[in-house]
């Protein structure tokens, strides 16, 4: 095994000072030539091919103009600039379950039966993809213990949207839409539970965690009332803290007449293990780009995956794909159906990497997944708290192991010398590893850090984490001053603090500003 | 619990020693102690029922690519199938930079460690600001659709109204998108002319009052055709306090006029036509652009980045300006959702934009006019063949019907399948109003030979 120091004394991101593109414009210069149209076609159509004058362009657009050569330098250097997980140690990004992606998939999807698709073919041209979309949704079937499935949504919060919306019309068709009005929430579940409930017209009502990380039951029991129309939660939440009485929740939401839905983007500890159906979930979602190895593509190539129970499949996003053994086919004619939330079946190119990781694990390698990166996060956990100034949320009052990710506190490292978490973030830059997440809004544990270490990170990378963080609070009780001003050996330098005020939000605003100004 | 004899290429911590080290650090003597939290009853006791896992990538390729062969990925100058998915040409560059695992596999990080896909993010959003005449744009949303749900719900935010008038030339798609996001009781549907597929401008103006939020046009909507009323629709937007939306291609504003010089509030439209792939619908993604104005941007859920200044000269860097604004800060507040969204094609299609400039960007509008016109001619020559939408004004696609031949879209696809044709969209069942009609899609990609040779293959079928 590799043997300690694992910190880069001499670590420098790379730093190109590249300037933003219009920067490097000069007049005249191709970036690429489009196809001329040929004069045969030019003396049949005469001038009919030309838009109205009130409709056409006057002035070309003031895009870049820039040499193909300088075009491509330009983006691989940016690129260069970028601390993606091929490159970097990510496990500071907790939330977002920054595992590997593995590089045959990504290979797969750019076979031309994938990439020169179009989602409208005849279906006897698409057999292949559904055959994978099936197979993909067949799995996530028993992974998640639901009776139907649908991967339309492009992202997790337009699956969270998609389940609320189902949720809406349960009410509605049942006559009790409009009494049943109000979706029970936590506050450390993630925030697109209550904003998508709040955007179908629910009214939120939000549990604040005990000292146990997780609210108790009796704060479930006295928001329960009959305008309950469900629970919308994470679990195991963003803490990391698994809710034990999960079970005791739905049953009581179900004894309302209301409907829960699980919020399962953190499925990376328990996937396999513990599922949305033993705890009584009706709804739930996963996130193909965490839990299924889907790359963040610098936040988004998103795809949502929604699972419900039978009596609920009727409400599912149309098309669905339906198999008669032979041929596999979609089907519009769902008139109960919540509608579209994003057109045709959703992220195909994403399934299809998705698929290709399960069958690249099977069901021993899925449960292998969890197990590891459960025992990878308390590793870290322990190793964490034991550095200075730093401790885990709602422990001691809740010493159970933590399950894929933890949320931790710099409180007393910032009471001890001021230093908060925003500092810390951007100091653990300049050894050469990603910043990390503190909290979602509200925070509700002070100078928050959150911390993930999936299934893909080696002994050796956690290491590197716990000693840098080591250094960094070291740095923080003796030379504050180095951490308050990091970062020092980022690609970029930080901020002059009056920009915040109003930034411009395009190049041509900046211009104007300037122009104005001088 | 599995054994501890499996080991896993994705998983390094899975061979013994490490385990073994890990456990002993921490006190534990399996892994199972960790999972102590999890009761019983919640637990899973059965079989997954996953098919039998591939144990090598060798084969685990040949599996998955030999499903993919299933598919037939038709020559890109023989299809001719578009309606929110367009078969264009992607220059090199463009899979070069996708293929960037520095790009490919970040999430948002940080500036001080991701400052390159935040300068790309700026860069995007820039050249879109240029190409839509708007000076706010904002990290891209999931799709048109819900790029264009997204924008009519700002409307509604900002007018504190509901209603809202959209016509019914965007297509079945988007329309089930909007109803979905912002409830069907919310909208009037406004008629079209059958000739030019435009608004009913007097239906327009009957239905405008001062209970509507917003006015969306789509320029060139989904049936292809441009609208040219667009000053007078909104004047007639503006008149009344309500918000003008506009959707667009992007790749078509070379040559059309920016939403922004006919007083558009927001800007919305696809992106999958700057240099991205098809992927069977995968490539999509919404743009979203703005006035700069404060009651428009603020209402605004997805993220949008500021250009900041550093304590170095001559050197940027940038950060999410608005979060307090998105439900990530407003959490129920916000009445909008949004999440990880499709930035990947953000940064792809600023590499497109860039590379094209603002003479590529005028020239292949110039050659896809030129082009569709040609095909539209040719294939009218066609005795069965006519142009319902005879006064339309089109960029891309156009409808033919084939009424004259007693013949169905839906045997004729099927026929020209199986010649190697991926002809146009049946719009027989979303468009009854054209009779058996199909929406005709050409790109760049199809040379004046191609396109005879589509005619031919059509007049054949048809005959």
């Amino acid at each position: 095994m590799r043997k300690k120091k694992y910190i880069n004394e001499v670590f420098q991101q790379t730093r190109w000072m590249q300037g933003i593109i219009y920067e490097q414009s000069v007049e005249g210069d191709r970036g690429i030539l489009p196809p001329e149209t040929e004069p045969e076609i030019m003396s049949e159509i005469d001038e009919s091919w030309k838009i109205p004058s009130a409709l056409k362009r006057k002035l070309n657009p003031n895009l870049p103009e820039v040499a193909q050569l300088y075009v491509l330098r330009h983006y691989t250097r940016l690129s260069q600039m970028v601390f993606g997980n091929n490159v970097a140690n990510n496990i500071g990004l907790a939330t977002a379950t920054m595992k590997y992606s593995p590089l045959v998939n990504e290979d797969l999807v750019r076979m031309k039966q994938v990439a020169e698709i179009h989602p409208e073919q005849d279906v006897r041209s698409l057999q292949g993809m559904l055959e994978i979309v099936y197979g993909l949704e067949q799995a996530l079937k028993t992974l998640s213990g639901m009776d139907h499935v649908s991967m339309q949504p492009g992202g997790g919060a337009a699956a969270i949207f998609t389940n609320a919306k189902i949720v809406k019309h349960y009410h509605e068709d049942r006559g009790e839409g409009d009494h049943r009005t109000q979706i029970i929430t936590t506050l450390n579940s993630h925030p697109a539970n209550a904003a998508a409930a709040a955007s179908v017209g629910f009214e939120v009502i939000h549990l604040p965690p005990g000292s146990a990380g997780y609210p108790d039951i009796e704060s479930l029991k006295a928001a329960i009332s009959d305008k309950t129309a469900g629970l919308m939660t994470t679990n195991p939440e963003d803490t990391g803290l698994f809710n034990p009485k999960i079970k005791e929740w739905t049953d009581l939401i179900h004894q309302a007449g209301g409907l829960c839905v699980h919020d399962h983007a953190n499925a990376n500890g328990v996937i396999g293990i513990a599922r949305s159906r033993e705890a009584n979930f009706d709804l739930c979602h996963f996130n193909l780009h965490k839990t299924f190895s889907i790359p963040h593509g610098s936040y988004g190539g998103g795809t949502g995956a929604v699972g419900v129970h039978n009596d609920l499949e009727r409400y599912l996003p149309k098309p669905r794909i339906t198999f008669d053994g032979d041929l596999y086919s979609l089907d519009f004619d769902l008139p109960d159906s919540i509608g579209t939330v994003r057109s045709y079946l959703g992220n195909i190119q994403a399934h299809v990497k998705a698929f290709a990781w399960i069958m690249a694990l099977g069901e021993k390698g899925i449960r292998r997944v969890a197990e590891i990166a459960v025992l990878n996060n308390n590793y870290m956990t322990e190793k964490i708290a034991e550095i200075r100034g730093a401790s885990i949320s709602y422990h001691p009052d809740n010493t159970n192991w933590r399950i894929e990710q933890t949320r931790f506190s710099w409180e007393e490292l910032n009471r001890d010398t001021g230093v908060d978490t925003e500092d810390i973030r951007n100091r653990v830059v300049d050894y050469g590893i990603q910043t990390y997440w503190p909290s979602h809004h509200p925070y509700t544990v002070p100078q928050p850090f959150s911390l993930e270490p999936t299934e893909s990170v080696s002994k050796a990378d956690i290491d590197e984490l716990i000693e840098v963080f080591t250094r960094v609070s070291e740095e923080a009780y003796r030379n504050p001053e180095i951490v308050q001003n990091a970062p020092h050996k980022s690609s970029t330098s930080a901020v002059d603090p009056a920009s915040f005020a109003d930034p411009p939000m395009s190049w041509r605003v900046y211009q104007r500003r300037k122009n104005k100004n001088t | 619990m599995v054994g501890t004899d499996f080991v896993h290429p994705y998983i390094p911590n899975s061979n013994p020693t490490s385990l073994s080290a890990m456990l002993e650090e921490i006190g534990v003597s399996s892994i199972e102690e960790l999972f102590h939290s999890l009761a019983k009853e919640l637990r899973y006791q059965g079989s997954l029922e996953l098919p039998e896992a591939w144990d090598s990538e060798i084969e685990l390729r040949r599996f998955i690519s030999e499903t993919l062969q299933k598919n037939t990925a038709f020559e890109p100058h023989q299809n001719f199938r578009g309606g929110g998915c367009w078969q264009h040409y992607v220059p090199s560059i463009c899979d070069e930079i996708l293929s960037r695992g520095e790009f490919l596999t970040a999430y948002t990080g940080s500036r001080h460690a991701n400052v390159g896909s935040f300068q790309a993010q700026f860069e995007f959003q820039s050249m879109i600001a240029e190409l839509t005449d708007m000076d706010v744009v904002s990290y891209v949303s999931y799709d048109w659709g819900s790029a264009a749900s997204t924008a009519l719900g700002m409307a509604q935010r900002i007018t504190q109204r509901r209603k809202l008038l959209i016509p019914r030339n965007i297509g079945p798609w988007r329309s089930s998108q909007i109803e979905t996001m912002r409830a069907s009781s919310n909208i009037d549907w406004i008629n079209i002319d059958p000739a030019s597929g435009q608004i009913e401008l007097n239906e327009l103006r009957e239905s405008m009052g001062p209970d509507v939020a917003a006015i969306y046009i789509e320029n060139p909507c989904y049936l292809g055709n441009l609208e040219t009323e667009v000053e007078a629709i909104s004047a007639l937007a503006h008149e009344q306090g309500a918000i003008f939306i506009v959707g667009v291609d992007p790749l078509s504003l070379g040559v059309i006029e920016a939403p922004g010089s006919y007083e558009a509030d927001i800007v919305c439209g696809t992106i999958q036509t700057l240099g991205i792939h098809m992927f069977a619908g995968g490539g999509l993604a919404g743009l979203l652009a703005m006035r700069d104005e404060q009651r428009i941007k603020t209402e605004c859920p997805w993220p949008i980045l500021g250009l900041l200044e550093t304590q170095q000269e001559n050197e940027f860097t940038f950060g999410w300006a608005n979060f307090d604004r998105t439900p990530y800060g407003l959490r129920d507040e916000s009445q909008d959702f949004i999440g990880t969204g499709q930035t990947i094609w953000a940064i792809i299609a600023g590499v497109y934009l860039a590379l094209m400039g603002p003479q590529g960007i005028k020239e292949i509008g110039e050659t896809i006019l030129q082009r569709s016109h040609y095909a539209a001619k040719k294939l009218a020559a066609i005795p069965s063949i006519t142009l319902p939408m005879n006064k339309a004004t089109y960029f891309k696609e156009f409808i033919i019907n084939i009424d004259g031949s007693g013949k169905k879209i839906s045997t004729v696809n099927e026929i020209l399948t199986d010649l190697g044709f991926n002809s146009g969209i049946d719009l027989s069942e979303s468009y009854p109003q054209f009779g058996q009609a199909m929406l005709v899609a050409i790109t760049e990609c199809h040379t004046k030979a191609d396109i005879d040779v589509f005619a031919q293959a059509l007049d054949k079928t048809l005959s």
